[in-house]
């Protein structure tokens, strides 16, 4: 098959998924994001032929785009764009969630300082605000004081991008100094890791320590349901233990998966281009009847 | 070997290069991009403005 792949850096797991492609003798036509003009009615030529598109754009907004543009020039991609636009918006993605019946910690949002102090006072502390964009742990606050939530609410305010005036308040999850990352394919786990940190935060973006993880039936019913919560597609679920069971904090797209690929026996980029193939031969289908 | 546009220290390449890809200079910490592989051309990486990751 002739896989597109949507990019405008190449990472490590980008090099892991294009020589996995190539090795396997698909073809695959690279295409710079930022070197793009997509026309509202015509693909750009770098679309011709294309069987598949996988979207590796780290920008959330670009991602959201063009995906949104591959649907119209009635190519398929991967993860589709109605999966991106949950998975990127921090509120979107718990609410999917939540509609779902899926343990997720309890979470307010307000749009003014005054409101989002009302919710912290409740929660109690400690309580975590969150940006309802972006990732790797960036921009988020343990927020341990009311002096603290005086100070950072008022920093949000004054310095905040628009998207800092959202405020996300979530309670603050005990968790055993470590977090559950897996990468599913359409619900199915292809590979689980903790991720354990003496910080609070316990990003493999941030310095955490990886360690395989092997998750029980609940877990995995619990991936599968995130997974279908959010539309399905090439997703990492993060997980947290609470005691006897799970909470899951959020489902990611264009999901990076280097350091889970170091930690684990599971050849995971192969898993992924498994699940590429597959997805191609399922659209054609589709389009052939 | 190319050199670090930052600084101009010898950066060691591998041999499957790609463009778009991000080097570290291990001199001045400063990222790189792969701009072309034949001969390879390094540019510095532009900053991300928005993220999303592991
Ligand atoms: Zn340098």
């Amino acid at each position: 098959m002739n896989v597109g792949m949507l990019y405008s850096r190449i990472r490590k797991d980008e090099k892991l998924l294009l020589s996995e492609l190539r090795d396997r003798g698909h073809e695959v036509t690279k295409i710079d994001v930022r070197k793009q003009r997509f026309n509202i009615e015509q693909a750009p030529p770098a679309f011709d032929d294309l069987d598949l598109v996988i979207d590796r754009c780290l920008a959330t907004s670009r991602s959201l785009y063009v995906t949104q543009f591959c649907e119209a020039y009635d190519v398929p991609v991967v993860n589709s764009p109605d999966t991106a636009e949950v998975c990127a918006d921090k509120v979107k993605n718990s609410l999917a969630l939540t509609r779902a019946g899926i343990p997720t910690p309890n979470t307010d949002v307000a749009f003014t300082k005054d409101a989002a102090m009302e919710i912290i006072e409740d929660f109690g502390y400690p309580c975590v605000l969150k940006p309802v964009i972006g990732s790797w742990g960036r921009l988020m606050a343990k927020i341990d004081s009311k002096s603290a939530a005086e100070a950072i609410l008022e920093h949000k305010a004054t310095l905040g991008h628009y998207e800092h005036k959202v405020f996300y308040v979530q309670e603050f999850v005990e968790k055993p100094g470590r977090d559950i990352r897996v990468l599913a394919t359409d619900g199915e786990p292809v590979a689980a890791m903790v991720r354990s940190s003496d910080h609070w935060l316990t990003n493999a973006a941030q310095g955490a320590e990886t360690a395989e993880f092997e998750l029980d039936d609940e877990a995995r019913d619990l991936v599968e349901q995130a997974s279908d919560a959010v539309g399905g597609g090439l997703l990492g679920v993060d997980l947290m233990e609470t005691g006897d069971s799970y909470t899951v904090h959020e489902v990611n797209h264009t999901v990076e998966f280097k350091a889970l690929n170091d930690t684990t026996d599971v050849d995971v980029p192969a898993a992924v281009v498994d699940w590429l193939e597959a997805t191609a031969a399922e659209r054609q289908e589709v389009t052939a009847q | 070997m190319a050199e670090c546009v930052e600084c101009g220290a010898d950066v060691a390449l591998h041999d499957d290069l790609e463009v778009g890809e991000i080097l570290d200079c291990t001199t001045c910490g400063a990222e790189l991009e792969v701009t072309d592989t034949n001969p390879p051309v390094l540019e510095k990486a532009p900053e991300l403005e928005e993220d999303w990751g592991e």
